[in-house]
């Protein structure tokens, strides 16, 4: 019993970071209707930085955060604008699902080319501080990442709830045609939107490189575990994907405790299975078909 | 899309094959019996894939999963002997028929909604694979690899085997294919690809046809990754199931040209050889992973279509606007046509 | 008493907030050509999708052929009998003319798995051809064909079935008054071979020649049947469609 508990906590604390990296990549499947395959590799990538500015410059970790995200918001849009932007043709979709497969492993190389491709971590002094309370055991990063991570999903909610870019994008994720009529720039909010799901893999991995073990290939790892949350929740629900991450954060804590770690990654596969065949649509997706 | 085949077709797939037929027998430098190989085997690949990915629309990014049931089969069953040398190559057929059936419920699940969750599908089920090879220990010897007992062939021959295998099964790929294009299942798969909604609408057998291009895909690439297996002798996780052979898959069909029959051919013509070249060259194998995914975004961003649409298209549209040159010398034809009004370009 | 080939019984559909459809009931008479009008947003399209099966009812019922339609689904329902075209005459431009008749004549597993297309597929395209004078077009890419041919192709492919019931949407949306005509012509004369239509028009001129009986929509139910001239008459449709 205690031992289920000790996961359970440990699994709402991985699951908001988690939520954090999904909520990216399922607002730009809202937007531009694209599976961002990257998003694991930008997450990748915002570690590796967070690990440089700490190794080489003593930046406090947590502290980077105000650097890489700034950071990767700007190579998201980036990334839009020079190679998203210019497809065409009947498939365009396809294409684009290609492209961020092909962004995931360039990046991917330019990591191993510049850090190689053994196992890192980003160790802080604080990094193995932890308390016990009531007998489980909290670390000091675990909960400060999921407080962090709730801070960042928060203001993605502000952004989206308050701003005319959010007003823009939720009436652009809701219908894109109406809302173009009504004047709303697609190009731009598609930029801004891939910049600001780059921005939460910015985040998300600066904690993610102190919670786990990385290397430049950890990125299939993630994607996996991304996408089958951001089914599971429904593609393109914001909320939906917290949840999800949340549950599956949960679900395979406990599995890893209760069989292998090996059966961890496996339970990702399986509820990802099991959520298809019985709501293809996901926990909270809009129901939707075909163009008619 | 023509579905006929021309008797230039035949000639042509008849002295391409004829070709690499006799290339061993042949000879020519040690070197290109190897790098002939991995073509062949990529070409044999991509095409497989472009029955699933080019005919259907449905682009898997996890067949290199297939790829490796197929090399851990050979390399399980094999490990202590091969018995007398032929033996896993008479085996490919059984290998092929279970990963095919084996890999009918997933394509059920993942294609019973659109492209984007078979998209998602098939890269998980990509990483599971590989988690698999590296965890289930007893079975796949993890991390460590696992050995196929070493081929007892002639030192001056060696090869022969393996490039004949690798030969054989592009020929079914490509047979496959051309069988496809030819039959009711291309055009139902044709139909799929441009409007999935509209085909059920007249009747067409869609979840059917897109099962039986799946199936078929994944069991003749698992057939692959067994002569693979046997071919480099040694299987590790991280290469049996390497990213970069799905990538190769799908860069080969998209360069060549997707849902044709020699796009994917072609494609590994001009990008295995290309590969091998830079890998002498440049050695590091991240420049390499930089260099594809540089080529990738390139095909993507500036031939989305491939080479040889492009060049039918073009070749089309000078024949095109040659008739209608003619057509307007002569005297206008008495139409039975019913009149047309706005031309509708999609 | 005549046969009813459609019956359609408190059928409800809702988007969100809206019903598109509200507890709509209606029969389709053995050779008839049914006409269902009324105004924009009046849910005729989405009644034809759920009647064809591209959309799940919320609830009602619908029978065909005298048998309840459980779970309708479009391939099962073509073979049955019951085929439609789409409004924006939806055809496949990859393939031929010819190609676009023969996937829609049906599919035996022999057929499916034999090693061509069947002479029988392409004698059944040749005659369906000829009768709408697409023959010498046979061969060209579908890509190529103007508007108002790519819908009288689409209505040619539907009928590659031998269907008791065409729905037809809008099918002279967008067309010349010549193709008008034409179009008009094929369904009269598919109509005395015994195939039963129900049709989607704006074209009033059209429905009061071509139709009888009409039905009329309006807020997803009908509020109006009956032949042409009651139709013109009944002070209810005028509201409809002036509104109030």
């Amino acid at each position: 019993m205690h031992s289920l508990i000790q996961a359970i906590i440990l699994g709402i604390l991985t699951g908001g970071v988690y939520a954090l990296m999904a909520s990216g990549q399922t607002l730009i499947f809202g937007i531009m209707k694209v599976v961002n395959l990257a998003q694991g590799a930008l997450v990748v990538l915002g570690a590796y930085l967070t690990y440089t500015l700490f190794t080489q410059l003593g930046i406090d970790p947590f502290l980077s955060i105000l650097i890489t995200t700034p950071l990767l918001f700007l190579v998201g849009v980036g990334v839009q604008y020079v190679l998203l932007r210019p497809l065409h043709g009947d498939d365009v979709a396809q294409l684009s699902l290609l492209v961020t497969f092909a962004i995931a492993l360039g990046v991917e190389g330019v990591l191993s080319f510049a850090y190689g491709s053994t196992l890192t971590n980003v160790q802080p002094a604080y990094a193995n501080f932890s308390w016990t309370i009531l007998g489980y055991q909290v670390s000091l990063v675990r909960f400060v990442a999921f407080l962090l991570s709730l801070v960042m999903l928060g203001l993605l909610y502000l952004i989206l709830q308050r701003t005319k870019f959010g007003r823009s994008v939720r009436a652009t994720v809701q219908n894109p045609m109406s809302a173009q009529l009504l004047g709303v720039n697609a190009n731009r909010v598609s930029a801004l939107g891939f910049g600001l799901g780059a921005a939460t893999a910015a985040a998300a991995g600066s904690v993610f490189g102190m919670l786990n073990s990385f290397n430049p290939g950890s990125h299939y790892d993630l994607i996996s575990r991304l996408l089958t949350i951001v089914v599971l929740g429904g593609l393109g629900s914001i909320g939906g994907s917290v949840v999800a991450a949340l549950v599956m954060g949960v679900a395979s804590s406990v599995v890893s405790a209760l069989a292998s770690p090996i059966w961890s990654d496996f339970t990702f596969f399986i509820v990802l299975l099991l959520v298809l065949l019985i709501r293809p649509r996901g926990l909270f997706g809009a129901r939707t078909r075909g163009a008619l | 899309m023509k579905f006929a085949t021309t008797r230039a077709g035949l000639i042509r797939a008849g002295v391409f094959f004829l070709v690499l037929l006799v290339i061993p027998i042949v000879g020519g430098p040690g070197y290109l019996l190897n790098t002939l190989i991995f073509t062949i085997m990529y070409a044999a690949l991509s095409s497989s894939w472009n029955l699933i990915g080019g005919y259907a629309g449905y682009p898997s990014l996890g067949h290199v999963a297939f790829f490796g049931i197929g090399a851990y089969a050979t390399g399980i069953i094999f490990s202590d002997s091969v018995y007398g040398g032929y033996a896993p190559f008479f085996l490919l057929p059984v290998i092929g028929l279970g990963v095919a059936f084996m890999s009918i419920p997933i394509g059920w699940v993942s294609m019973r909604t659109r492209a984007d969750v078979f998209a998602i599908v098939t890269i998980t089920l990509l990483f599971i694979t590989q988690t698999l090879a590296f965890n289930l220990k007893n079975v796949t010897g993890g991390a460590q690899g696992k050995s196929v007992a070493p081929a007892p062939f002639d030192v001056g021959t060696y090869d022969w085997p393996f490039y004949y295998a690798m030969l054989i099964l592009l020929a079914i790929a490509m047979g496959i294919s051309l069988y496809f294009r030819r039959s009711k299942i291309g055009l139902s798969l044709a139909t799929v690809r441009a409007d999935e909604d509209k085909a059920h609408g007249v009747g067409v057998r869609v979840t059917a046809v897109k099962l039986i291009a799946f199936a078929v895909s994944a069991g003749l690439v698992a057939m692959v990754g067994g002569v693979w297996a046997y071919y480099v002798g040694f299987i590790y996780p991280q290469f049996a199931v390497d990213p970069l052979i799905t990538i190769g898959m799908v860069l080969m069909a998209f360069l060549g040209g997707r849902g044709t029959l020699w796009g994917p051919v072609l494609g590994a013509f001009i990008l295995v050889p290309a590969q091998e070249y830079f890998a002498q060259a440049f050695g590091a194998s991240e420049l390499y992973l930089i260099a594809y995914a540089a080529v990738f975004l390139v095909i993507m961003l500036f031939l989305p279509r491939g080479i040889l649409p492009s060049i039918t298209e073009r070749l089309a549209r000078r024949r095109a606007s040659a008739a209608g040159a003619a057509r307007d010398g002569a005297s206008p034809t008495p139409s039975a046509l019913p009149t047309s009004e706005v031309k509708v370009v999609r | 008493m005549t046969e009813n080939v459609l019956e359609i019984d408190h059928l409800t559909k809702r988007f969100g907030g809206v019903t598109a459809v509200n507890e709509c009931s209606f029969t389709v008479q053995k050779g008839t050509i049914t006409a269902l009008i009324g105004p924009n947003g009046s849910g005729k399209t989405t009644a034809f999708n759920m009647i064809t099966g591209y959309l799940k009812a919320d609830s009602g019922q619908i029978r065909f052929d005298g048998e309840t339609i459980v779970k309708p689904r479009p391939a099962d329902l073509y073979r049955r009998g019951l085929s439609r075209t789409f409004q924006q005459a939806r055809i496949f431009p990859e393939l031929t003319v010819e190609e676009n008749l023969v996937v829609a004549a049906g599919y035996s597993w022999r057929q499916l798995f034999g090693r061509r297309v069947s002479e029988s597929d392409h004698e059944r395209a040749k005659e369906m051809l000829g009768e709408f004078r697409l023959d010498t077009l046979a061969g060209l890419p579908s890509a190529d064909l103007s508007y108002g041919q790519r819908k009288l192709l689409e209505f040619a492919a539907v009928l590659m079935s031998d269907p008791t019931l065409v729905l037809l949407d809008e099918p002279t949306a967008g067309v010349n008054p010549v193709m008008i005509d034409t179009m008009e012509q094929h369904i009269r004369d598919r109509h005395a071979a015994g195939v039963t239509f129900l049709i989607v028009e704006h074209d009033m001129q059209l429905v009061m020649r071509l139709c009888d009986p009409v039905i009329v929509l309006d807020q997803g139910a009908p509020i109006a049947f009956g032949s042409p001239e009651t139709i013109q008459s009944d002070p209810k449709v005028l509201e409809a469609y002036l509104g109030s």
